[in-house]
């Protein structure tokens, strides 16, 4: 069966999911020629409502764009996390914040779940809480393996303002790197 | 081969607008059409066009009839709260005769229900939104490839037969990023109004007997040199007034024939997989591409579904629709609302085939799988 992948990126308006998740989809179509779609879901709030973006990646065209089997599903909230976990496969791979989301036992048990604090680490390690979509963008790449990391960084280099390129690109490897331990510690 | 780009719904219509020859855009912003003038805001200067924000729909409604009636190709673009404003200038290009491409980014609704979420609640909106006996033109894109070359196709209708013409998306495609590979600009068909070959003083607007149905309209290199008038009462070929029986009758009747005695221009619609049916499902938009998915899966399955796809949504595809209602015994009308065009498949089918339904107005799309199920249901 010809190569098809499903992402969705959750969490409240303004921690920069959708830009996540529109990366994820410009490196599928750029850099690995792949058909890919980024959909967006929003409230009328500017900021603070339950947002997701679903991205799907494939070999062929894809018509129907909203996530309904999911891969690999990112949490940065707890209302967006039971709001939109649903479509979730078992075994899929889970990410959360660790800081701001309750990951609940029978959801271990189905899922492959990393927990991390992604937001403050963002903050106080990267140095900039708005790098937090871009550290989850490294630790996407690395957990699932989708594509190339250098591909996935291409897509981030073409979005990002060459003023905050460097400190994304701290974010990108640290993201990275970040996942890589944490596979590590599950002996992966 | 053309280079793959990653677009959303609102920008495809935009750049085709442009693409089309489409020289002055008004509106008022209002989610999820939005990105629309925000994209042509950019591109409209670049292209020496014109773009205005107006204090509202109504202003801006009528200030894209105005400048289509200077000669320009012109568009507009709202989402259901906004259209419904637009209506009276809607009517006035369908009096007037004027092209105009009028774009509706559909929500959920009445009033303004769910400003971020998907419907296709508007489908009847468009055709009976403004007032009178008219016909209207409307197509319903189902992928991003197709939002543009119908952008240009309603710009190239709007054109030929002088007349508003809808375009009807919604939030899902609107915001939808994918790839798509456009085609060359060089291998695009654009139609533009036909031209007075008369002189000035020679030329009315509405002048069938001389110019047949569809009488020339002055372009905007032109415009300057022909003097004319237009109004929204019914007209004789002067474009003046008239309350001459025969005249307004004929006027009126001529006016719905331009479109409906073309319909073989206008119509376009899709057989997917209906060869060998057994069941045939009737969706438009983008909730067609869930159908497409339920028919694959369907198949898969060993169920012999096919999918019946207007993309000129009006005029309603009377012809093509009265057929399946002969030549099937079950047929599935699924629409993001709580049952509009099934109304439509009803009259056409005439109680020839057994209708089932999968309908939603929850703001949300309907999956593929919940068509599936239906299929499952009524074989």
């Amino acid at each position: 069966m010809a190569f098809h992948y499903e992402l969705r990126f959750a969490g409240i308006g303004g921690q920069g999911n959708m830009l996540a998740g529109a990366i994820i989809a410009e490196a599928a179509i750029f850099f690995e020629n792949k058909y890919a779609t980024q959909v967006p879901t929003y409230t009328s709030q500017v900021r603070g409502g339950p947002t997701k973006a679903d991205i799907i990646i494939s070999d062929e065209p894809i018509y129907f764009a909203e996530s309904t089997h999911i891969n690999f599903f990112l949490a940065l909230d707890q209302r967006t996390y039971n709001l939109y976990k649903g479509d979730t496969l078992d075994g899929a791979i889970v990410l959360v914040d660790s800081g701001l989301v309750n990951v609940p036992d029978e959801d271990r048990a189905k899922w492959d779940v990393y927990e991390y604090p992604i937001i403050r680490t963002a903050k106080y390690e990267v140095g900039n809480v708005i790098t937090a979509n871009i550290l989850s963008v490294g630790m996407t790449g690395e957990l699932t393996q989708v594509m190339s990391l250098d591909n996935i960084f291409k897509a981030v280099e073409k979005r990002v303002p060459p003023a905050f390129l460097e400190l994304n690109e701290k974010a990108f490897k640290m993201g990275v790197d970040i996942a890589k331990k944490l596979k590590a510690e599950k002996g992966k | 081969m053309s280079k793959a780009q990653i677009m959303n719904g609102n920008e495809l219509v935009s750049e085709a607008a442009i693409a089309a020859g489409c020289r002055f855009y008004a509106g008022y912003p209002i989610t999820p059409s939005s990105e629309i003038p925000e994209h042509l805001s950019k591109r409209m200067p670049e292209v020496g066009g014109v773009f205005m924000q107006f204090e509202d729909e109504i202003a801006s409604c009528m200030a894209a009839v105005g400048a289509s009636y200077a000669g320009y190709k012109s568009m507009t673009a709202s989402s259901g709260p906004g259209i419904s404003l637009k209506q009276e200038a809607i009517g006035l290009a369908c009096m007037m005769e004027l092209p105009l491409v009028v774009v509706n980014v559909m929500r959920g609704g009445p009033s303004t229900g769910l400003p971020t979420r998907v419907s296709q609640a508007d489908v009847m909106q468009a055709r009976w939104g403004t007032h009178g006996d008219h016909m209207i033109i409307a197509v319903a894109p189902e992928t991003l490839l197709e939002t543009y070359t119908e952008t240009i196709r309603a710009f190239n209708m709007a054109e030929k037969y002088r007349t508003p013409v809808y375009i009807l998306t919604d939030a899902v495609l609107a915001h939808l990023n994918g790839r798509v590979e456009l085609p060359d600009p060089s291998t695009l068909e654009i139609i533009d109004r036909t031209q007075p070959s008369v002189p000035p003083e020679e030329y009315n607007p509405y002048d069938v007997e001389r110019f047949g149905e569809v009488p020339p309209l002055p372009n905007k290199e032109k415009f300057h040199d022909y003097r004319f008038h237009m109004t929204g009462l019914n007209k004789d070929k002067t474009g003046f007034p008239t309350v001459n029986k025969e005249a307004v009758e004929a006027d009126e009747e001529r006016m719905i024939r331009k479109i409906t005695g073309n319909i073989k221009d206008i119509e376009s619609f899709e057989y997917y997989k209906m060869d060998d049916a057994q069941l045939a499902i009737f969706a438009y938009g983008t909730n067609a591409a869930a159908a497409r998915v339920a028919v694959d899966e369907a198949r898969e399955a060993g169920i012999k579904a096919g999918m019946f796809r207007p993309i000129t949504v009006w005029p309603f595809p009377e012809k093509q629709v009265a057929e399946i209602g002969k030549n099937f015994d079950k047929m599935i009308v699924t629409e993001i609302n709580l049952g509009q065009m099934l109304y439509e498949v009803e009259r056409a089918t005439k109680g020839s085939i057994e209708i089932s339904t999968v309908l939603q107005a929850a703001g949300v799309p309907i999956r593929p799988q919940q068509i599936l199920d239906k299929m499952k249901e009524v074989l």
